[in-house]
């Protein structure tokens, strides 16, 4: 294959990859955004999705784009549901203290982790994909469901963000993370607000990773890397701001995927992680973010 | 006498606003120099810029004879400058004498030509604590003191650095009337050995123990002079003394 | 904490005690234990180094793996490729510390709270990248061993259990008295000054950034010393010693047996070792299919110490009872 069709097909993976990544990391912006807490658990939210999936998609068998589409409903769900537990049962008691809640959450990321090794084993178990067509290019055959999980992503971000800026539901969530003492003075249940946004984090996360499965495997480690990237696309993307966070998902999905077509996986971890790290030291405001109040 | 501290051109914006705008200022050794001036005048700022606390955007500051414009706040303290914060800002967990030891070891420890000594260190503290009234408090945690003792803590923690020129920013505030008499004897004892920079609100206070007042207002220092000067100036009272008190 | 000078005698004496008592165990515990015992040493060092920057500076690392295995495969690369001995590649364990640790300090420390912690674990990161990078040498998370006619000091065979054991203990020691002395001397102090109140500290004259950077040295040099001596005692190295894992373990010892205690280390490093090894033999004898790993009881462990036990024991003991307690 040619230089050109090469590039093209890498940049149909990053996106992809962007797309998942996106949605994936806003859940970890929007906690942050709203709580000032870091939730290391976020990947494995999305490993309980992705598990979740593969356990809807199985029981319903027979009717792969049935099983997908329940999949899609109840994964997320049953997430949002482990998560505010986590969140009534846990953060809200340490006070939401953010290196408390830090500690906390590495040591609910290890719960799932043994919960999924427990009742799913170590197996890494494929969901089929709700269909099957390929879209013929020139030079390659594409499939078209990872375009539609494009696709699906841009939809869920513009449903957020529609959530976000254009219902009272987000007026509140902003409200809350400009000053929490004020918010609650004017009467906004702060608490509940908390809760709801920690739920919501975790579900966009496990919709990213139902849309994922039919591409890459289900298993109990998953969530290593899609926390890892997260952290580094809402550090480059500006911690809480949205519009950042899909510019850096893009640019990370992008680049990511381009950079290892052509070059060692692991080289383009190391220099995409010491990239960040030294952004963070040297423009913690992040690089599309203004400066942090 | 010689000036202590001098600013020239000093000034601190921060956005849009100047919160100190080319300030001349001058300090004599030895002397009780009160900065008065409405809230929102540019006094916290402007001493927070002696210390080096804040960063100034244009002028320059003179400690001693020597440029201390770009020197970090904690070698300024080395240099004998010691600040009180305004709002009570201790090591709450520790104990008192804790807190002043750490402030007294400031002194002893890894100078040229000293040796640390435990000794000497734990009398260093005890004698500021002493200074203060606070030696029958020394092994309680500082958290728990009432809040009054708390404000001397800070100002234990201050002497117990030995500066030569000791910067109190609203000492006064939150005290009782009792406590606010012999905190003005205090500080009349401090001044015999230390320049004493003085933000205050308490009028009463500012009367007792200043040798000069300095008025402040929107960044800028609008009179200066004694006590009496300052009672009796017509710009003073618009801006500050004709308006209620604000506390 | 900061006792006075008189208190030096009972502390002394305690931690003499402590010393007497593991190296009266070396006689007293079976085979097997015995062998536990020397590992945990060992580890136990990695937490004193770990908990001399979290617990006495109050700066948080989720990064510290890399200081571990800094030391790792300081010793080890060069003993497996450059035959050299034991004391050298002790030394060139340090040295890998003492770098990493300086170039580590000097940009991460220019952050603070939450993105400090994120820093360090993206350093951790690529710490554990560059094993698996540079797998020609490292052989990745296969790892390497090494051989026992590569592990002798003089006279001594690093690889017999009782020299093992006292080679451990002899370093666990001077750990141990290394950070009792830091600690009470005037720059441990500081350090917790700067943990109580940075601002405070920092107008009171001290450069904070000065002493965090030696806290972060020190912190690190431990832990390296801890991975130099894992390498060359125990003879295996590998990247799995470099996963975030590894920069969470030390976390979980510190908090356990206390922060901000010199002993609290030691205890959390046995309690957790401990704890792991018989509930892992415990629930896979009688659950076999739950697959348990220490993944569940290190999360439960962490949720449980956070909600009801944040001081960890020591640190308890030391609020209630003994106040004096270093």
């Amino acid at each position: 294959m040619a230089f050109g069709p090469y590039f093209f097909l890498a940049t149909l993976e990053g996106l992809v990859m962007a797309a998942v990544l996106a949605l994936t990391a806003l859940g970890l912006s929007l906690v942050f955004g709203v709580m000032r807490v870091v939730n290391v658990a976020h990947g494995e939210f999305f490993m309980l999705g992705a598990v979740l999936a593969w356990a809807v998609a199985s029981t319903i068998s027979g009717y792969p784009a049935l099983g997908f589409l329940a999949a899609l409903i109840i994964s997320p769900l049953v997430v949002g549901a482990v998560a505010l537990a986590s969140e009534r049962l846990v953060l809200k008691r340490v006070n939401y203290n953010p290196e408390a809640t830090i500690v906390a959450t590495i040591g609910i990321l290890y719960i799932i982790q043994q919960l999924a090794l427990t009742f799913y084993g170590p197996d890494a178990r494929p969901v089929v994909a709700p269909f099957d067509y390929r879209i013929r290019f020139p030079w390659f055959g594409y499939s078209a469901y990872k375009l539609s999980v494009i696709a699906a992503s841009a939809i869920v971000l513009a449903a957020t963000w529609y959530l976000l800026s254009r219902t009272k539901i987000g007026l509140i969530m902003r409200a809350t993370q400009f000053d929490a003492e004020t918010a609650t003075a004017f009467g906004i249940p702060v608490d509940k607000v908390y809760a709801g946004v920690f739920a919501l984090g975790a579900m966009l996360a496990a919709v990213a990773a139902v849309l994922i499965v039919p591409i890459q495997q289900a298993h109990y480690l998953m969530g290593h890397d899609p926390l890892l990237l997260s952290f580094i696309v809402v550090i480059i993307g500006g911690l809480g701001s949205l519009r950042g966070t899909i510019v850096a998902a893009l640019l990370i999905g992008l680049s990511d995927g381009i950079i290892s077509v052509f070059f060692s996986p692991t080289l383009a971890k190391i220099i995409a992680t010491m990239a960040v790290a030294l952004v963070l030291v040297f423009r913690p405001q992040g690089l599309f973010g203004v400066s942090a109040r | 006498m010689s000036a202590l501290v001098e600013t020239h051109g000093l000034g601190r914006s921060f956005g849009g606003l100047r919160a100190v705008d080319d300030v001349d200022f001058s300090l004599p050794e030895g002397e009780i120099r009160a900065i008065i001036g409405p809230n929102g005048a540019g006094k916290t700022t402007f001493v927070s810029l002696i210390c080096g606390r804040v960063a100034p955007s244009d002028g320059s500051i003179r400690f001693d004879g020597r440029d201390i414009t770009g020197m970090p706040a904690d070698r300024r303290v080395m240099a004998g400058i010691a600040y009180t914060f305004q709002i009570t800002s201790i090591f709450a967990n520790l104990t008192v004498e804790e807190n002043v030891t750490l402030a007294a070891m400031r002194r002893h420890v890894g100078r040229a030509g000293k040796r640390y000594s435990p000794a000497a260190l734990c009398e260093a503290s005890l004698s500021a604590l002493g200074r203060v009234g606070l030696r029958d408090h020394a092994g309680a945690v500082a958290g728990n003191l009432a809040y009054g003792h708390q404000r001397l803590l800070e100002v234990a923690m201050g002497l117990a650095l030995e500066p030569r020129l000791l910067v109190l920013d609203e000492p006064t505030q939150g005290l009782s009337d009792t406590e606010i008499e012999s905190f003005i004897a205090l500080v009349r004892e401090i001044g015999q050995q230390a320049t004493v920079l003085l933000i205050e609100h308490n009028m009463p206070v500012v009367m007792a123990l200043a040798e000069q007042i300095t008025v402040m207002d929107q960044g800028r220092i609008i009179a200066e002079g004694t006590p009496d000067a300052i009672r009796a100036n017509a710009a003073v009272q618009q801006a500050y003394l004709g308006a209620p008190a604000d506390g | 904490m900061m006792g006075l000078g008189n208190l030096t005698g009972r502390v002394l004496i305690l931690h003499l005690a402590v010393v007497a008592l593991l190296f009266a165990l070396q006689f007293l515990l079976p085979a097997y234990h015995h062998g536990i015992m020397a590992r945990i040493l060992v580890l136990a060092v990695f937490a004193m180094g770990y908990n001399l920057l979290f617990g006495y500076t109050g700066l948080l690392s989720l990064g510290h793996a890399m200081f571990f295995s800094a030391g790792l495969y300081g010793a080890g690369l060069t003993v497996y490729h450059l035959d050299w001995g034991v004391p050298a590649a002790f030394a060139a364990g340090l040295a890998s510390g003492l770098v990493l640790s300086t170039v580590v300090g000097f940009l991460a420390l220019r952050t603070t709270g939450v993105a400090f912690l994120i820093v360090t674990m993206m350093f951790g990161q690529v710490a554990y990248l560059f094993t698996l990078y540079f797998g020609d040498w490292t052989r990745g998370e296969e790892g390497l061993t090494l051989s026992q006619a590569a592990r002798q000091l003089g006279p001594l065979d690093l690889t017999d259990p009782t020299t093992r054991y006292f080679a451990a203990l002899v370093l666990f020691t001077v750990v141990l008295f290394v950070t009792l002395a830091l600690v009470r001397a005037p720059f441990g102090r500081v350090l917790i000054a700067i943990r109580e109140n940075e601002e405070r500290t920092r107008m009171l004259g001290y450069d904070t950034f000065r002493n965090k950077l030696g806290a972060t040295i020190g912190s690190g040099v431990i832990c390296a010393a801890s991975g130099a001596a894992y390498v060359l005692l125990f003879g295996y190295f590998g990247s799995s010693f470099a996963a975030v894992q590894y920069s969470i373990l030390p976390l979980l010892w510190v908090l356990v047996g206390g922060a901000a205690t010199t002993l609290g280390p030691l205890l959390g490093t046995v309690l957790m070792f401990y704890l792991v090894d018989l509930s892992n033999d415990l629930l896979n004898s009688r659950f076999p299919d739950w697959d348990v790993s220490y993944l569940g009881i290190v999360g439960v462990a962490l949720v449980l110490l956070i909600l009801f036990f944040p001081k960890g024991l020591l640190g308890s003991v030391r609020d209630r009872w003994v106040r004096w307690l270093p």
